[in-house]
């Protein structure tokens, strides 16, 4: 039992480090944080990421995987949060890329990986429905067969920037007769096909995430089926496992509990700075404590996966806490910003203000209220882990 | 990086776990816990046999050399089995400090005793006032000639009653809260001056208060450094925190899987209540709770195996979640046996009150947990 790393693993470390520290700049960190120029940015950053081809680690090889061992994607990603570098757009990259990989046909394997690889199309994904959330399968969208193309006709929810997608990746219903899970199908679909609409959502956190997307009589071909007809259920699961690992994000929670040591140490209350206030320090080592054990139960989870055993019981948990321990860092960063938490920035600067981070603060507290119900809410995910864990 | 143990010290988890099922039954442990010490000494005959009580200590002083994580390993099985027998007072306590104050021939003639299982031994290191300071001592030691006599009280002696000899903290220099000045001296306990109250704690274990009238111990029986007894104090203090750590993990786990089965097999309303969503999610909880404490427990173990800078760190973190898992785990497990939790003859609230005493020993979830903010604002 230990933690060491090889010489190798540690090289291995610097070599990321120092990559992310030289190709990661401040002014392309502030264009990726600023909303008008967000799309531009992040793709150019992935971009760069493909040129490196440290843009999708878990591919196989012959995609233009990096082969890594589990220890090397741990020292990335604890690397990649450390220095403050967004994790890349999930939806292609993490999610229908795999999809695509396992069970794709060798057409839509030449037709779509390259293009995901280089960032050339971005993804969304359609999964939620209005009557379909934690019940996904209670899905709805229907897709009739009409010859070589499917008719969709149906609506998907909460699709993170639909705005800007080229592709979407859906699940429908083909055979409305069977029941809940069996009957769906796997499709991608261009969103230029006419009758697709997309719908901004209004959303607490005040930035534009959350879309609806409309299918009126939208014409999709068989060939962008993934595998078999009704059995995209199966192929859909696979990805709802490694979301809820990805979702987690100990290892920026890490980095953003640091930053708000410093800020606590710089803050000035009654003459005194915030983290001399005893009920300010409870509040962090509360949230470190859980951190701390949280990296060795993903640290356990990912060695269980070095010895090609499938994930433990301690996997489940990691959603469920990941995003406790998330949350109740933005509660504090909204707590050390005092009024300034509630302050509307919008066109003035932080200066104007007179304030740094409370405008951060409260955007990160309100979009992070997402992350306990996205990927399955956390008491779905208590009822997979009574289910599947304890055996109730 | 990999978080498995060794073949050997699956073997000696294997052996641990199979003495539990196999002689340490719930009924067989209350007979134990009734005997007269607190325990069954042939319990400890056979662990003896077993070589149980030599893991710890070096190879230089007779023993198997074992690490942290070997400790870890049969602390564990303990939890899980409530087992009452003094290997904490014994072996982690009085022998720790043993090894830790040299190897000279007092420690191996000692330390062999224990590994034979013919020593038992004590560490009193608490007085009425000190709560959980381990440097608040007033009972002093004072030089007279040859001799040093020590005056004063010692309370709650884990094993105190049934040890032969006992390894006393006494102020032999400075203030009442100094860590300098506090020197660690081993006295028979039969030694003139020298008297015994017993009592029980709730986990059944027996315990000892101490009364020191002019006991005189020779210079001898002095162990480790003159006033320098504080730092050994927190060396094994530490090492046995994180053992007990262990033990709580493995009653964690016990309780829980306990509570599990309980509510599979219980039928209210026409149905298991394990089919209820509001008691499968506090099960959860609580497994959720057991595996983070584990996860703590596994950093603590490496970070000292490892002999790193955040080991102290660690091992606070590990203290507090014991405590506050331990509290969760302990409550939840009664109220959902319900009336059965509240029962004696079940052996939930035994393995509730162990936990319980666990996170008393060395300090408290929030004392503990003041000391890890302290390394905040380092």
């Amino acid at each position: 039992m230990d933690t060491n790393f090889s010489p190798e693993d540690l090289a291995f470390r610097d070599q990321v480090r120092t990559f992310f520290q030289d190709e990661f700049t401040a002014e392309l960190a502030a264009r990726i944080g600023t909303p008008t120029s967000h799309r531009v940015a992040i793709v150019e950053w992935q971009k760069n990421l493909a040129k490196k081809g440290w843009i999708a680690p878990n591919w196989p090889v012959e995609h233009g995987g990096t082969g890594w061992s589990i220890t090397q994607d741990y020292l990335f990603e604890r690397e990649r949060a450390a220095a403050g570098v967004p994790d890349v757009v999930p939806f292609g990259l993490k999610m229908v890329g795999q999809v695509i990989i396992a069970f794709g046909s060798d057409t839509q394997k030449q037709q779509f990986l390259p293009r995901i690889y280089n960032s050339d199309d971005w993804w969304c994904q359609g999964y939620s429905e209005p009557g379909a959330g934690s019940d996904l399968a209670a899905l709805k969208t229907r897709a009739e067969r009409h010859g070589d193309d499917y008719i969709v006709n149906g609506a998907k929810i909460w699709t993170t920037y639909a705005q800007y997608a080229d592709w979407i990746f859906c699940l429908v219903r083909t055979d409305p007769t069977s029941k809940k899970q069996s009957g769906i199908s796997f499709l991608l679909i261009d969103m230029k096909t006419p009758g697709i609409t997309v719908n901004k959502i209004d959303s607490i956190d005040e930035n534009h995430t959350l879309n609806e997307v409309v299918f009126d009589n939208v014409r999709v071909p068989v060939a962008n089926r993934i595998g078999e007809e009704n059995k995209g259920w199966t192929y859909a699961k696979v990805l709802l496992a490694h979301e809820r690992t990805a979702i987690a994000e100990i290892a920026k929670s890490g980095h953003y509990l640091a930053d708000l040591k410093a800020i606590a140490k710089e803050e000035i209350s009654g003459g005194k700075a915030l983290i001399e206030d005893t009920l300010i320090q409870q509040r962090f080592a509360n949230i470190e404590i859980e951190l701390m054990a949280l990296e060795f139960t993903e640290l356990r989870v990912l060695s269980s996966f070095a010895e090609g055993k499938g994930p433990g019981p301690e996997s489940s948990l990691l959603k469920i806490k990941g995003t406790e321990v998330q949350q109740a860092i933005q509660q504090l960063r909204m707590d050390l910003a005092g009024y300034y938490s509630g302050v509307v920035t919008g066109e003035l600067s932080n200066e104007q203000i007179g304030h740094a981070f409370g405008d951060r603060a409260r955007r990160e507290f309100m979009y992070g209220r997402a992350a306990t119900i996205y990927g399955g809410s956390n008491e779905v995910q208590k009822n997979i882990t009574a289910k599947a864990v304890l055996g109730l | 990086m990999n978080f498995n143990i060794s073949e050997e010290q699956a073997m000696i988890k294997d052996s641990v776990a199979r003495f539990v099922t196999d002689d340490y039954s719930f009924d067989k442990r209350n007979k134990n816990v009734a005997m007269e010490a607190g325990f069954n000494p042939a319990n400890w005959q056979t662990f003896a046999e077993l070589g149980w009580l030599s893991i710890p200590f070096p190879e230089a002083l007779g023993g198997f050399g074992g690490s942290v994580v070997d400790t870890m390993v049969i602390m564990e099985e303990f939890g899980k089995g409530l087992v009452a027998e003094p290997y904490v007072a014994t072996v982690l306590l009085f022998g720790g400090l043993l090894t830790h104050s040299g190897e000279g021939e007092l420690q191996q003639q000692l330390i062999a005793k224990i590994i034979d299982g013919s020593l038992q031994g004590s560490f009193a290191y608490l007085e009425r006032q000190s709560r959980f300071e381990l440097s608040d001592v007033k009972s002093s030691a004072v030089s007279k000639g040859e001799n040093y006599l020590l005056n004063g009280e010692k309370t709650v002696v884990f094993n105190g009653s049934a040890a032969e000899k006992i390894i006393i903290s006494a102020r032999t220099s400075g203030g009442q809260y100094d860590e300098n000045g506090i020197s660690l001296f081993i006295v028979d306990a039969d030694t003139d001056g020298l008297s015994r109250t017993d009592y029980r704690l709730m986990d059944g274990q027996r315990v000892a208060n101490i009364t020191l009238n002019n006991v005189a111990v020779s210079k001898s029986q002095l162990i480790g450094e003159l006033h320098q007894g504080f730092s050994l104090i927190q060396s094994v203090v530490a090492e046995t925190t994180r053992a007990i750590c262990a033990e709580a993990v493995g009653i964690m786990q016990k309780l829980t899987e306990t509570t599990v089965e309980y509510s599979k097999a219980r039928e209210q309303f026409g149905t298991a209540i394990g089919k209820f969503q509001a008691l499968q999610h506090r099960m959860v909880d609580m497994f959720i709770a057991g595996e983070q404490t584990r996860s703590l427990l596994y950093r603590a173990v490496c970070s000292a195996n490892a002999n790193s800078d955040d080991s102290e760190k660690d091992l606070l973190a590990l203290k507090v979640m014991v405590g506050r898992a331990g509290t969760l785990i302990g409550g939840e497990a009664i109220q959902l046996h319900g009336g059965m939790g509240m029962t004696d003859e079940l052996d939930v609230g035994h393995y509730v009150k162990r936990l319980m005493m666990i996170n008393t020993t060395f300090g408290d979830a929030d004392y503990n947990q003041a000391r890890f903010s302290k390394l905040l604002t380092r």
